[in-house]
């Protein structure tokens, strides 16, 4: 391991405004819980205002579901505020909008926010033993920016012509042009300034996450000894910085698009329902695959961008709840990196039948099975910290072992889609639909509510109560798979998404009763969460009070108080070894704490890898 | 060693999903839930690819939930708190990650040829080809227009045959024809055929198949094209050689009869 000690955190201090000041100095209210700078209060704000954004996506997967099931009849509950010209049933328009918006909402408001807003704020500090953020104004600034887009984006359902409706992947020229979808008036430049304000919020959490990461590390914090949680956080800025500035870019050019006519994405002699719009009659130039290849360059980054820190939650909750080190640290760091840098490589797996050039494609092909060897190796590692360990089965642990199930159903389903040939039958079938929500439902969601019950006593001082997470886990976990197990086969057998009434074709006319399964299961997980929310909340204020290291773990925000004040520390911190040493033989205790030297030399069992 | 019913159900919760998981597959065709029937040469040479990616995902699928399963089982059950220390093991590692990525390029390897036979490589003698086509198809919001050319192949002029929604074509005859959108995309999907591709505005793009059995097969657009794209249906009509040139026949002279 490296010799080289990285600067104490206490020395250096870029802001200038952590240590100078907090010691004996009482924020007012304002201060300290609304445009508070304490990485620990923005992560907790990133935390609910997503969980309620998760809420309203989660609504709105309801209505979808309850369409596809029950296609034009009255919705109930939502229908009515959804589709109140039509007494709660759906419009085709309506539907487009629903799925739209539930892409978007999940992607840019829950599952981004919450990974790397959320835990990115709270545990990096915390886990690198520094006091605060490289930049704690500009975190502060970071939450705030996220408002505007959240503000833009509801309103955006009632702009003229109603919500966007071009998908969350807005493909031109029906997000471009004004007559190609009554969603394509007001509501998609709302769409896109609020992405802006998303993506720019985005940035400033990841500039935040690089610096404190590779600046702010307490003495002996070695990179190799940082936990998997952080190098999944770490990774997932870095992919943030490089792509995001293209997504803004690209939004900005389909902005201009709309309402500067520069179409750059409408090629020459377009014509839609009859009328040539201005850019078109021009000798416009443009190309809707433009568009495309910018949006992926970005968003297939970003759907690793939505597991990196999964995983490393569910390594590190793997590791403490199995009394036993990681297995394969290094390997499990590399592969995360090797996912990352693959993952630039790829974006053309999502435009195998866009009109690409085909050899192209066989190219990306490539790059994108390769993706899989190093998701391999992380299920392999898993398993490997599994083996010969002590496992307690309490929430945390249930909710990262469904992780490690369901990744492996995700990343297995992605083998065909990389492949071109059999990629043209089930491209944008429900097999995919079923994909993304193995990895990023019943992956990154389940690792969050994971991550919840694990760091919940570090936010608040409080446990959770065991009975009612156990109960919602075993619910979350039957039902989730009851919703998207089956969209494999109704995928294998054709069915097509974004498909507001799939049974008017013969091919499909059939499905129907699986739909009706699927939706219910929908439905009865939506309830469910009810005891997460029962047990969130009210654990908050009656939960049985712990203090800094409820769960024996070894990593460094368990020597700080639960929770911990403000510069987060109260004494002077020294890392001696990597943040996995669970069960070193010949210790009294079965963990060794980063802060505390092995001292009797460990016997490895095995050949050893610790570097 | 006391007994823990709650460990026993939660490694049967875990353990349901390689079970239901594979056994969900293997009943999948009873359900009509699988492929439909394939009708074109190409058909069955992509079902055979998904099968051979089918195997090696479920043999990896249902070793690793198993381990996992076992894991769970077997390592949650100890009272003395005893672990294997160990930080990894190098061999493993290297196995674990070799064998993988051979099995992968393996995998991508075997896509290439269907690809290029599907999307690259295009009947280069007649009937039709890429610069002759059979037909040109044009998508539009929300429908499906089929041009045939005239008799002296030409699509633009007079004699052009315009059909709405209804494609015909002849059976074991390689048809080649020009995919083009008229305003946004769409995708033109015919499950039986295993064909997909995207029309985009301002590309024509060249497409082949040949079908080899009659019969009207569902065309579905499969790019999201607006609010009506879920009913933009088409019907592809697979006709005897003599019917087809009979249909085609017969359009002709309805045209010059309305002239
Ligand atoms: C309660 C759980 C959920 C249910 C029942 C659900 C259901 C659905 C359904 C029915 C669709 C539309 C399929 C179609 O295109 O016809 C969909 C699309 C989608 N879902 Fe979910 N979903 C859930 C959770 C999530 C989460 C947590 C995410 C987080 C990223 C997510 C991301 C997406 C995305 C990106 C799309 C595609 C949207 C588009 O293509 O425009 N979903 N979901
Ligand atoms: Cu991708
Ligand atoms: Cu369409």
């Amino acid at each position: 391991m490296s010799s080289h000690a990285p600067a104490t955190p206490l020395g250096i201090d870029p802001a200038g405004t952590v240590h100078s000041s907090h010691e004996h100095h009482e924020l007012g209210f304002w201060r300290r819980y609304i445009f508070s700078t304490d990485h620990k209060v923005i992560g907790l704000q990133f935390l609910f205002t997503g969980l309620v954004m998760l809420l309203f996506g989660g609504l709105m997967a309801m209505a979808i579901r309850w369409q596809l099931a029950y296609p034009w009849t009255e919705m109930p509950l939502v229908g009515k505020i959804l589709f109140p010209e039509t007494g709660g049933v759906a419009t085709p328009e309506g539907y487009t909008m629903l799925f739209t918006m539930h892409g978007t909402l999940m992607i840019f408001f829950v599952i981004i926010p919450l990974l790397t807003g959320t835990f990115g704020n709270f545990l990096i500090p915390l886990m690198l033993g520094a006091p605060d953020m490289a930049f704690p104004r500009l975190n502060m600034i970071g939450y705030w920016f996220w408002w505007p887009g959240i503000v833009l984006i509801l309103l955006s359902f009632g702009a003229e012509g109603g919500g966007p409706a071009a998908g969350w992947t807005s493909y031109p020229p029906l997000s471009t042009i004004e007559t190609a979808a009554p969603g394509s008036l007001q509501g998609q430049n709302l769409w896109l300034l609020s992405l802006t304000f998303v993506g720019v919020s985005s940035m400033m959490g990841a500039i935040n996450y690089v610096t404190t990461i590779v600046k702010m590390r307490a003495p002996g914090m070695t990179y190799f000894r940082m936990p998997l949680s952080i190098w999944g956080l770490f990774i997932s800025a870095l992919l943030q910085l490089f792509a995001l500035p293209v997504l803004t870019a690209a939004g900005f050019m389909q902005l201009f698009d709309r309402v500067l006519d520069t179409g750059f994405f409408t090629p020459t002699n377009t014509t839609i329902n009859g009328l040539t719009p201005e850019a078109g009659e021009l000798a416009a130039g443009g190309h809707p695959l433009l568009w495309q290849h910018l949006f992926w360059f970005y968003s297939h980054p970003a759907v690793y961008i939505m597991v990196l820190p999964a995983m490393g939650f569910a390594s590190d909750i793997l590791s403490v709840n199995a009394r036993k080190p990681i297995f394969g640290y290094k390997p499990m760091a590399y592969s995360m990196a090797g996912i990352a840098g693959l993952g630039f490589i790829v974006w053309g797996h999502h435009m195998f039948m866009s009109g690409m050039n085909p050899a192209v494609g066989l190219v990306f092909m490539t790059a994108t099975v390769l993706i899989a060897m190093p998701s391999a190796v992380k299920v392999f590692n898993w398993l490997g910290t599994l083996w010969g360990s002590s496992i307690r089965l309490n929430t945390s642990m249930l909710f990262a072992l469904a992780f490690v199930s369901m990744f492996i159903i995700g990343g297995l389903s992605g083998i065909w889609m990389a492949c071109t040939a059999v990629d043209i039958y089930i491209h944008d079938t429900y097999i995919i639909v079923a994909h993304f929500h193995y990895v990023v439902f019943a992956g990154s969601v389940l690792a969050i509510f994971g991550a919840l019950y694990h760091w919940f006593p570090k936010m608040f001082g409080r446990m959770m109560n065991e009975t009612l997470g156990k109960i919602h886990f075993v619910g979350t976990f039957i039902f989730t798979n009851g919703v998207f197990y089956m969209m494999h086969q109704l995928g294998i057998a054709g069915l097509m998404r974004r498909t507001a009434d799939p049974y008017a074709y013969e091919t499909f006319a059939h499905m129907q009763p699986m739909n009706q399964f699927i939706s219910i299961c929908a439905f009865c997980l939506l309830f469910w969460q009810v005891f997460f929310v029962i047990n969130f909340f009210g654990s908050m204020f009656l939960g049985k009070r712990v203090g800094r290291n409820p769960w024996k773990a070894c990593s460094l925000e368990w020597v700080a108080p639960s929770p911990p004040g403000h510069g987060n520390f109260d004494r002077e911190l020294a890392v001696h070894h990597g943040p996995y040493e669970y069960g070193v033989p010949g210790q009294r205790e079965d963990y060794c704490p980063q802060t505390v030297e092995i001292d009797a030399a460990p016997t490895p069992v095995e050949e050893p890898v610790l570097a | 060693m006391k007994f823990n019913l709650f460990r026993v159900f939660v490694v049967l919760l875990f353990l349901a999903v390689p079970v239901l998981g594979v056994w969900t597959f293997v009943d999948a065709e009873r359900w009509k839930m699988w492929f439909p029937e394939g009708v074109t040469t190409y058909a069955g040479e992509i079902d055979f690819l998904f099968d051979i990616i089918l195997w090696m995902v479920a043999i990896t699928f249902v070793g690793t939930e198993f381990l996992l399963v076992w894991a769970i089982w077997r390592f949650s059950k100890k009272e003395d708190g005893k672990v294997t220390y160990t930080h990894g093991n190098h061999t493993l590692e290297v196995v674990w990650s070799a064998v993988p990525a051979l099995l992968l390029i393996f995998i991508a390897f075997s896509q290439m040829g269907a690809w290029s036979t599907i999307k690259m490589n295009f009947p280069d003698e007649g009937p039709y080809t890429v610069d002759a086509p059979m037909m040109e198809v044009i998508a539009g919001q929300f429908d499906w227009w089929v041009r045939y050319p005239d008799e002296e192949g030409n699509f633009r002029g007079e004699d052009v045959i315009d059909v709405p929604f209804d494609i015909h074509v002849p059976v074991n005859t390689k048809v080649v024809f020009r995919l083009k959108s008229r305003d946004v995309l769409h995708s033109f999907f015919v499950p039986k055929f295993r064909l997909k591709q995207d029309a985009v505005p301002g590309m024509s793009i060249p497409v082949w198949f040949e079908a080899t059995e009659t019969g009207s097969y569902d065309l579905i657009c499969a790019e999201l094209c607006g609010w009506g794209h879920y009913k933009m249906a088409g019907r592809v009509h697979v006709l005897e050689e003599q019917e087809y040139e009979d249909w085609l026949s017969q359009k002709r002279s309805e045209l010059y009869a309305n002239d």
